[in-house]
Parts: structure tokens; C-alpha cells; sequence
């Protein structure tokens, strides 16, 4: 081995990121899991106020966001595929509908919490007080736990635009494309997330 | 690395998911409209677990990749379960 045959390889290692991008999926899935025990365990004891509490939800409102949250799933899904077949163009619009998707679902948790708000149901307000420990406990939850699914769309978006400029500028490619697989990843984290605050807060009242 | 090998999930498997996903959605919304009292939560978290496996397998490509990413996730959530399990024991005999 001689001084001059040294070349510049990429320091890449796929499988590590990868395997990296999941110990963090691990840890954001132990996050809401805890959250989701502690629902469980407050409508284990307020099980009548809970039941009244979700009849205040608006199961369509639910059933869209789960739709739009399913169906971007599917397109950056499909958006790796595309990576793969080296067909650019196809991957940003893919990419494309994902951010849009996203936007769509924060436009509707928008008005559904402005919804909730409105009517005087929001952490501390004077209408919960009066209704009681089990109303507080069930509107502080679906407040922070959809609240912070949301924070979640926002990173993902922030995520998958990163991807979306590397795409366009030929930085990310059919070879190196291990960064839009991740946030894929992560998209479809929010989306599994997502599966479960849907029955539990909209669904069982 | 791998790249070589790496399986390309065709759009065709992607849609069908999809159409699954959205099936399995409007029998939850169905089933739980209809009121099956105590059994309505268990349906309901049935079908979301049938749901989280199909993306988990599918659209997170576990189906696909190294077995080492099946034995992580399988094992987060029977870490999971486990404290599930030591909860609802320690409510149940206070």
C-alpha cells in the first residue's frame, strides 16, 4: 500500500443510520406508550366521565385526519420506491403530496382545537373546572397528546423538506438515499401514532 | 452498503396496503358507532394493533430489511406490554 493509492472514500454507513433512526422510533414509541398507559389507567377511574367526554369529539373531523395521515403514509412510502428507480421527478411530487397532506391535517386539528376552545374547553379554563376531575383529566390529555402528535407533523415536515431540497438538488439520490428512507421512517412513526389516538380519544366514547 | 440487495416494494403493493388500511378504518369507525359496550374497546384496539402491524411490516419495510430490526421491535414491545401488564396489576389489587 503505497501513499499514492490512497483514495477518498465515502464515509457512509446505511444500515448504522438506519439502525440509528430506529433506537430514536424506540424511544418516541416508549414517549406516547407512556401517555397512553396514563390514559388508560385515569379512564380506568373516571369511566363515566371519560365516556361523556369523548361524545364531545367529532368522530368526521377524526376520520379525515386518519385518512390524510394513511394516505401520505403511502405517498412517501412510494417516494423511496421512486428514489429507487431513479425517477427524480416522480419522488418530489411524491414528496410533494406528503407536505401538503401534512399541512391538511394541522389546518384541521386547527379548527377542531379552535372548536374545543371556542366552547370553553381548553387546560384551566372555567367550563372544566365546573365539570369536573374526570372532564380535566380527559380534555388535558387529548390537548397534550394530540398537541404534541402534532409538534411531531411539524418536525416530520421539517424532516421530509430536507429530504424534498436534496432531491432537487441532486445531493440525494437512487444511491444515497438513505436520509429520505429515514424520514420516512419517521413519517410513518406519526401516522402509527396517530392509528392509536384515533380509536382512543374519537372512536370509544 | 446493502444497496444491492435492497428490495424495491413495487407502487402497486403500496396502493393495495393503502386500500387495506382505509378498509380496516371504516370498519373501526363502524364497529364503534354501533354500541357493543365492553367489547367496543377491545374491537377497536384489536383492529388499531392489525393496523400498526400491516405499517410496521409494509410501509416501515420490516418485512424486508435485516432480521435484527424485526428482534429490536418485537422486543420494545414486549417491553411495553410488560409495563402494561405490571400497571394493571398493581390497579387491580389495591
Amino acid at each position: 500500500m503505497s501513499e499514492t493509492a490512497v483514495h477518498h472514500d465515502e464515509h457512509r454507513d446505511d444500515l448504522g443510520s438506519k439502525l440509528g433512526m430506529w433506537l430514536f422510533i424506540f424511544t418516541e414509541l416508549l414517549l406516547f406508550g407512556g401517555l397512553f398507559i396514563v390514559y388508560a389507567v385515569y379512564r380506568h377511574a373516571n369511566q363515566e366521565a371519560f365516556h361523556l367526554a369523548a361524545k364531545q369529539l367529532d368522530v368526521t373531523v377524526g376520520t379525515i385526519n386518519t385518512v390524510i395521515l394513511l394516505i401520505s403514509s403511502m405517498t412517501i412510502a412510494m417516494s423511496t420506491t421512486a428514489i429507487q428507480k431513479k425517477d427524480k421527478k416522480l419522488t418530489l411530487i411524491l414528496i410533494g403530496i406528503t407536505l401538503i397532506l401534512a399541512l391538511v391535517f394541522l389546518v384541521n386539528k386547527y379548527f377542531e382545537w379552535s372548536g374545543k376552545i371556542s366552547h370553553g374547553l381548553y387546560p384551566g379554563s372555567p367550563v372544566l373546572e365546573e365539570l369536573g376531575q374526570g372532564d380535566i383529566l380527559f380534555f388535558g390529555l387529548y390537548f397534550f397528546m394530540t398537541g404534541l402528535h402534532a409538534v411531531h407533523i411539524i418536525v416530520g415536515m421539517v424532516f421530509l423538506g430536507v429530504g424534498f431540497m436534496r432531491v432537487k438538488n441532486d445531493r440525494l439520490s437512487f444511491d444515497n438515499y438513505q436520509l429520505l428512507e429515514n424520514g420516512g421512517l419517521y413519517w410513518h412513526l406519526v401516522d402509527l401514532i396517530w392509528i392509536f389516538l384515533f380509536p382512543l380519544f374519537y372512536l370509544i366514547t | 452498503m446493502s444497496d444491492s440487495s435492497h428490495h424495491i416494494v413495487s407502487y402497486r403493493t403500496y396502493g393495495l396496503i393503502l386500500v387495506l388500511l382505509l378498509c380496516l378504518t371504516g370498519i373501526s369507525v363502524a364497529v364503534t358507532q354501533i354500541e357493543l359496550t365492553r367489547w367496543t374497546m377491545a374491537v377497536a384496539l384489536l383492529l388499531a394493533s392489525t393496523k400498526s402491524f400491516i405499517v410496521l411490516a409494509i410501509f416501515m419495510h420490516l418485512k424486508f430489511d435485516e432480521k435484527i430490526f424485526r428482534v429490536m421491535v418485537a422486543f420494545v414491545f414486549l417491553v411495553f406490554a410488560a409495563v402494561i401488564i405490571v400497571t394493571f396489576l398493581d390497579y387491580a389489587f389495591r
